[in-house]
C-alpha cells in the first residue's frame, strides 16, 4: 500500500539540513547518510550522497529520474558472487567423508 | 470478421469475450466498452453493425492504451528502472522477482525452468 498523500514524502529532517548546507556552500562534497529510507526530493538533483549499505558508503549522484525513489534503492546491501561450481562441492564432500 | 485496433480479429464469439483477445483489454474494460456502445451481452461479433464496430474502435483509441503502444510503454518502464540502477532495475536485469518474493525456493516464473545441478549427490535413504 502506498503512503497517504496528505503526509507528503518522507525525508529525514537532518538530511534536508545537510543538503541545504552543501548546496549553499556550493561545494561538491559527498553527504554521508545512514537514512536509506529518505525519499529523493527534486532539490537534491546534482548532489552526491554516500548511502550506507551496512558496510560502506556507496556514492550516489542524484539525477532527475531518481526523484521519488528512496536513497536505499541505489545502495545494494547484498553481494551475490555466484554459486560454487558443482565439481568443487563434490571434492569438498569426499574430503570430509575420508576424514570420517 | 472485424479488425479492431490493428491485428486482432476476434471470431464469432460474444463481443465481451472477443474484445479480451486484444492485448491490454481484459474482462473489465471489455464490459465497460460494451456498456458504452449499448450492446447486449449475448451479441456476437459477426452480428455487429459497421456503426457499432466504428464506435468500439473510437472508444478504444480514445481511452485505452492497447497492443503495440502498451507493450512499448511497459518495456520503457522496465528500461527506465534498469538504466537508473535502482534495486528494482537490478532485479529486472538478473531476471529475479522484483517485489521482494522469496527466491530460495519457487520464483520459477521469473527464473525459468529449474536446471539440474551436475554432480550433485542425492541424500542417502534412512
Amino acid at each position: 500500500m502506498s503512503r497517504s498523500t496528505w503526509k507528503g514524502p518522507f525525508v529525514e529532517k537532518t538530511l534536508i539540513k545537510k543538503a541545504e548546507k552543501v548546496q549553499q556552500s556550493g561545494k561538491r562534497e559527498v553527504i554521508k547518510t545512514w537514512s536509506r529510507r529518505s525519499t529523493i526530493m527534486p532539490d537534491f538533483v546534482g548532489l552526491t550522497f554516500g548511502v550506507y549499505n551496512g558496510l560502506k558508503f556507496i556514492p550516489v549522484t542524484i539525477t532527475e529520474n531518481m526523484v521519488g525513489h528512496k536513497l536505499g534503492e541505489f545502495s545494494p546491501t547484498r553481494t551475490f558472487k555466484g554459486h560454487t561450481p558443482a565439481d568443487k562441492k563434490v571434492s569438498g564432500d569426499s574430503v570430509s567423508k575420508d576424514k570420517k | 470478421m472485424a479488425r479492431i485496433s490493428g491485428v486482432n480479429i476476434p471470431s464469432n464469439k460474444r463481443v465481451v469475450i472477443a474484445l479480451t483477445y486484444i492485448y491490454g483489454i481484459g474482462s473489465k474494460i471489455a464490459k465497460d466498452i460494451c456498456n458504452k456502445v449499448d450492446l447486449e451481452e449475448s451479441k456476437r461479433v459477426n452480428q455487429l453493425s459497421d456503426d457499432e464496430i466504428a464506435k468500439i474502435r473510437e472508444i478504444i483509441d480514445a481511452d485505452h492504451m492497447v497492443e503495440g503502444n502498451l507493450r512499448r510503454n511497459v518495456s520503457l518502464n522496465i528500461k527506465r528502472l534498469t538504466d537508473l540502477g535502482c534495486y528494482r532495475g537490478l532485479r529486472h536485469r538478473k531476471g529475479l522477482p522484483v517485489r521482494g518474493q522469496r527466491t530460495n525456493s519457487n520464483a520459477r516464473t521469473r527464473k525459468g525452468k529449474a536446471v539440474a545441478i551436475a554432480g550433485k549427490k542425492k541424500a542417502p535413504k534412512g
